[in-house]
Formats: structure tokens, C-alpha cells, sequence
């Protein structure tokens, strides 16, 4: 147990000496959260829009003081005529135009009908989309205030409803994910790191020749990573509280529970990579394109699942942040139970006794 | 067999598939002795060391090391014996004093124990001035001449050296081997493997490996009498020219 200490605290030595582990494990779960919180939206909040209005008459008039009277554009300049609409999309200044047709007012009195086209720029296809949604509802609630005295003889009212997340908020959905990429992170890609350091620089084998025991050496070099992983979520939950507003329904400890389960099946795998791996460069790829991006791209975090091709579906499937995203999400935002999650903690505990079988295996056929 | 005997090796075999990398290998070395286990790059020294310091599983033969079966008591053997190897393997980012520290720590020796033996060294080495300094800042010299130390740290019966040499100048080399005698004349068993051939000069008896077996051990004097001539740099050129 002394050896293991005294073990133990070498290693935060390593850890606490080396500035660029140091950034990995503290400044980046917060630049992330930061960066995703912050920066990265899926909302779209004061659009710049272009208007080119032929009539220029109360309806036009009314119509335009409407939308940019919502969050969501900002009229950004008025133009003249149509050669202008491509200039100033190519100059990048404006998302869409609003191309209002002549004798607006008139057309819409006389004949009922008065035509407004919305140009966007569709580089970003689902900006552009969201874009006409949103110009789409204004017009439609603009209709109805017209037609207030007319009844229609057979409506449907649609009465939605956004539970879980009644504002919308993408750092709902990029809490849950930045925590299983930064649990990843931290947990695999700097174990496996730290591993295959000593075998690089020689004290891996003057390790194996001492009297401390090999699991001795691993489970010493994996405890420190299971502790600052553990800080590292709680860090990002009180953020996501305090800073994104954004409450933790279920049981903490649960989350705590799961969180730790998801540690340690990533500790397994930076066992693994380390088993073989032999230079830290060599890890940090394996880590990376191993680890990294399946989590980013496979795991449901950004691109949701049901969406994807058939392959990547079944692919998804073995990939542990893919259950633990789900866990989280579940604990998180819908306040569930163990009842409503076993599944999915099942599978990823089977996933992790899998995993530590397998590096348990592999290290000791490299000890040979 | 003779009880002062600290390593006896019977038939020592390794093979990596249809290679055999250490050929039925036997020999003894005596308590206090400074053995030298010399051969060219590949010639199968360091399989046969990790062999003797259980780290490597013999495919056939006998060995014993500190009275212990290479086999069944590997675990026993790892407390008896001392190890350095040829990477530079301390901690670079450790202090000298953290490091002597973790590595008395990982050998079970007692705080107080580790207190007292880090003074000594430490003032032994000269090193006073810099035990509060990171290992990786001192020069390759004393970081080897600390090493070499930290493998003596727990008192070992015999201490393994590959290549311990490697890369450093004449002086240093020198002064290393200094402190190998000093070991020696304390009663710790050296077995190092080398490939500078002033250097099997100055060991008690020298091996010479070539192609997985030893074509010739015996005191450096005899060897050079047995292929008559006048230094170990000959007796090596002969045996591994075939």
C-alpha cells in the first residue's frame, strides 16, 4: 500500500510538472464547454437580411417593421434593384433577401393575393431553412391578423409543445456531449499517453524488474486519471448550473454513478491503445482517430443517429459514448431513473469488463 | 554446486518461434565477482539478462539467480537483485531527491531508511548542490552515476548493468566504473553487459556471446593468452570473425 502511494504521487508529479498535460485536463474541458455553450449555436439570432421592396406601401411597410421587429433578423440595408440581390450576397453581408413584388398592397386587396419571395443563401443549408421557417411564421401570423373577422370553416390547430428543453437551448444538447468527449479525453487518451511514455523512456522496464507488481504499476498510473476525470465532470455540471442555467433533473448521484462507469470502460481502452502503442505519438494518434472522432461524429452527440445510413447505425452501436450520451441525456434533461436506463447501463458495463478483460489479456502478453 | 555461487545458469534457452535467440547457454558467476557478458548487437545478451531478471520466461534450461529459480520465485528474485539499463531511466521531471525517494519507496524500504540512504548518496555523488534540482536538467555523466546508485538503493545481492556506458566520455566512463569497483568491494555481485572492449579489462571474468551461444569465458588474461594476443579487442575480433 506504501509502494502504491508513494506510486501515486509520482505520478502527480508527471502530471502537474508537464504545462501541456496540465492545459489537456483543466484549461480544455472549460475552453470546450465555453467554446460550445457560447459560440457554438444552433440558433439563429439577429440575421442580417437585405429587403427590396417594389411598393414600398403600408402593407410592405408593415410587414418588414415586423420581422425586424422579432430577435431573430436585423434589417441590414435596403436595395433598389434586382441586379443588386447577387452582389450582395456575394459580398457576404446578408443571409436573405425579402423581394417584395409591385403594387404589393394593391394586388393583396384586388386580387387577394400578393406575392413576397425570400431569397436565402443556402451555403448553409440549415440556416437557409430555418431562415425561411421563421419569415414563413411571421407572414402567417401577419395573415391572420388581417383575417381576424373571417371565419375559416375548418381549421387545425396545431398546440406544440418543446418538453425537456422549452427554450431550445443547444447547450443542452453539447453539455451531455462535451462531458463524454472531455471524460474520453482525459480518461483515454491521457493514460495511454502516460503509459506509453515510460516505455519510451525506459523506466517501464525498470519498473518491471522492481518488486512492485505490474497491475500495481497500472492501476497507479490509471488513479490519478479516474480522480481528475472525476473533478473534470463535476466542473462541467457546475458550469452547465450556474453558468448555462441549465439544471440537472435527475439524481446527481446517479450521474456520478454513471459517469464513473464511463471512466473507467475509457481507462480500459487507454490501457488498450497503450498495449499497442509503442511511442506516445503513436498513442495520441490511435486516441484521437480511434476514440475522438467516433465519439464526435458516431456517438449522436452533433448528428443525430436515426438519421445516419444503415451501417454507421449498426457502427454507432459499439461505440460506449453512444450509451453514455443517452445516459446522461436521460439523467440530465428528463430527470429519469436507473428504471428507465439499465439498458443502456447494461450495455455499457458489459462494454467495460470487455474492455479491461481484453488490455488485462493483451498486457500481459506483452509482458512476455 | 558451490554455495558461492550467486548465479548458475544450466542450458538457458530462449526462442522466439524458429529463432533462437540464446542457445543452451551455461555458465556461474561467484559472489562479488565483476562479470562481464559481452557480445555484438544481436548476439542475444540482453534476451539472456531479462531471462535472469525474470522479466523474459525461459523456453527450456535452469537457472538460478540468488539462490532463487528463474522460474517459480521470479517475484523473490526482483527483490534481491538491482537493475539499470541502457536508456537513461530515471524520472526526468522528478527532482534527484523525488526520484531516490519513489524508487526506495517502490522497493519497500522505510521512510527512514529512504532518509539516511538519500543523504549518503547524495553526498557520496557530490550532488548536494543540485538534489533539489529536476534529473533532467543534470548532465548525462551524473545522471548515469545516479542511477547506477538508485539500482543499489535496496541493498541488492547482485546488480545487472546493461550497457550502462553507453554514450558519455572516457572521464566519465571512467568514474562509472569507479563506483561498479566500490560496489563490488562491498560484496554486491556485478553482471554487466558492454560492448567497449577496455572495458572487459576491467571485469573479474568476461563471457563472450556470438550467434545466441558463449564461445569463450574465462579471466580477460587467460583469453588473451588462449588466442595470444594482447588485448580484448582481438580476443572479440577472433571469436566473431568465426
Amino acid at each position: 500500500m506504501k509502494r502504491f502511494i508513494g506510486f501515486i504521487k509520482k505520478e502527480f508529479y508527471h502530471i502537474f510538472r508537464d504545462r501541456r498535460s496540465l492545459f489537456i485536463l483543466f484549461g480544455m474541458p472549460i475552453a470546450q464547454i465555453m467554446l460550445f455553450g457560447f459560440a457554438i449555436t444552433n440558433e439563429i439570432n439577429n440575421i442580417d437580411i437585405a429587403v427590396l421592396d417594389h411598393s414600398k406601401d403600408a402593407t410592405t411597410e408593415e410587414i418588414i417593421h415586423k420581422i425586424s421587429a422579432s430577435k431573430y433578423f436585423s434589417i441590414n440595408q435596403f436595395i433598389n434593384k434586382e441586379s443588386d440581390i447577387e452582389s450582395v450576397f456575394k459580398k457576404g453581408k446578408v443571409k436573405a433577401v425579402l423581394n417584395f413584388e409591385k403594387d404589393f398592397s394593391k394586388n393583396l386587396i384586388k386580387n387577394h393575393k400578393a406575392n413576397l419571395q425570400i431569397i436565402t443563401d443556402a451555403t448553409d443549408p440549415n440556416t437557409a431553412n430555418t431562415i425561411s421557417n421563421y419569415v414563413n411564421a411571421i407572414l402567417i401570423q401577419y395573415q391572420k391578423e388581417l383575417n381576424k373577422n373571417i371565419s375559416i370553416p375548418y381549421q387545425i390547430v396545431p398546440q406544440t409543445r418543446m418538453v425537456y428543453n422549452p427554450e431550445l437551448k443547444s447547450v443542452y444538447m453539447f453539455v451531455p456531449g462535451v462531458m463524454t468527449i472531455i471524460l474520453m479525453l482525459v480518461s483515454a487518451m491521457m493514460t495511454s499517453i502516460s503509459i506509453t511514455k515510460e516505455k519510451e523512456l525506459g523506466t517501464m522496464e525498470i519498473l518491471l524488474v522492481s518488486p512492485i507488481k505490474p497491475i500495481q504499476v497500472i492501476v497507479g498510473k490509471v488513479f490519478p486519471y479516474i480522480f481528475l476525470s472525476v473533478i473534470n465532470a463535476v466542473v462541467i455540471v457546475l458550469l452547465s448550473i450556474f453558468i448555462f442555467k441549465m439544471p440537472v433533473q435527475g439524481s446527481l448521484f446517479l450521474l456520478g454513478l454513471e459517469s464513473i462507469l464511463f471512466i473507467i470502460s475509457a481507462l480500459a481502452l487507454g490501457i488498450l491503445i497503450s498495449t499497442i502503442s509503442a511511442t506516445q505519438q503513436t498513442a495520441m494518434m490511435i486516441s484521437l482517430m480511434g476514440l475522438m472522432l467516433p465519439v464526435i461524429l458516431l456517438s449522436g452527440f452533433i448528428f443525430p443517429i436515426s438519421s445516419m445510413p444503415l451501417p454507421l447505425q449498426v457502427i454507432s452501436n459499439i461505440i460506449p459514448a453512444k450509451w453514455f450520451i443517452i445516459i446522461i441525456k436521460g439523467i440530465m434533461l428528463k430527470g429519469v431513473g436507473l428504471q428507465y436506463i439499465w439498458k443502456e447501463t447494461f450495455i455499457l458495463l458489459g462494454m467495460t469488463i470487455f474492455f479491461i478483460a481484453l488490455s488485462v489479456k493483451k498486457y500481459k502478453i506483452r509482458l512476455e | 554446486m558451490n554455495n558461492n555461487n550467486v548465479i548458475e545458469v544450466q542450458n538457458l534457452t530462449k526462442m522466439f518461434g524458429d529463432f533462437t535467440a540464446v542457445n543452451a547457454i551455461s555458465f556461474e558467476v561467484e559472489k562479488g565477482e565483476i562479470f562481464g557478458f559481452l557480445g555484438a548487437n544481436g548476439a542475444g545478451k540482453t534476451t539472456a539478462m531479462k531471462m535472469l531478471i525474470g522479466i523474459s520466461n525461459p523456453t527450456s534450461g535452469k537457472a538460478n539467480v540468488a539462490g532463487l529459480d528463474v522460474y517459480k520465485q521470479a517475484e523473490d528474485i526482483k527483490k534481491n537483485i538491482g537493475y539499470m539499463s541502457q536508456k537513461f531511466a530515471l524520472y526526468d521531471d522528478l527532482t534527484v531527491k523525488e526520484n531516490i525517494t519513489f524508487f526506495g519507496g517502490i522497493y519497500g524500504l522505510s521512510r527512514k531508511r529512504i532518509k539516511e540512504k538519500s543523504a549518503t548518496l547524495i553526498e557520496e555523488l557530490g550532488l548536494e548542490s543540485v538534489a533539489k534540482k529536476l534529473v533532467g536538467s543534470l548532465p548525462l555523466g551524473w545522471k548515469q552515476k545516479l542511477s547506477f546508485s538508485v539500482s543499489l538503493l535496496h541493498d541488492p545481492k547482485i546488480v545487472f548493468l546493461d550497457e550502462p556506458t553507453g554514450g558519455v566520455d572516457p572521464i566519465t566512463r571512467r568514474q562509472f566504473w569507479e563506483l561498479i569497483y566500490k560496489a563490488a568491494h562491498q560484496g554486491t555481485t556485478v553482471f554487466v553487459t558492454t560492448h567497449y572492449m577496455d572495458e572487459a579489462e576491467y571485469c573479474d571474468r568476461v563471457s563472450i556471446m556470438v550467434n545466441g551461444k558463449i564461445e569463450a569465458l574465462d579471466t580477460p588474461k587467460k583469453l588473451k593468452q588462449q588466442f595470444n594476443v594482447t588485448n580484448m579487442n582481438d580476443v572479440f575480433l577472433k571469436l566473431a570473425r568465426g
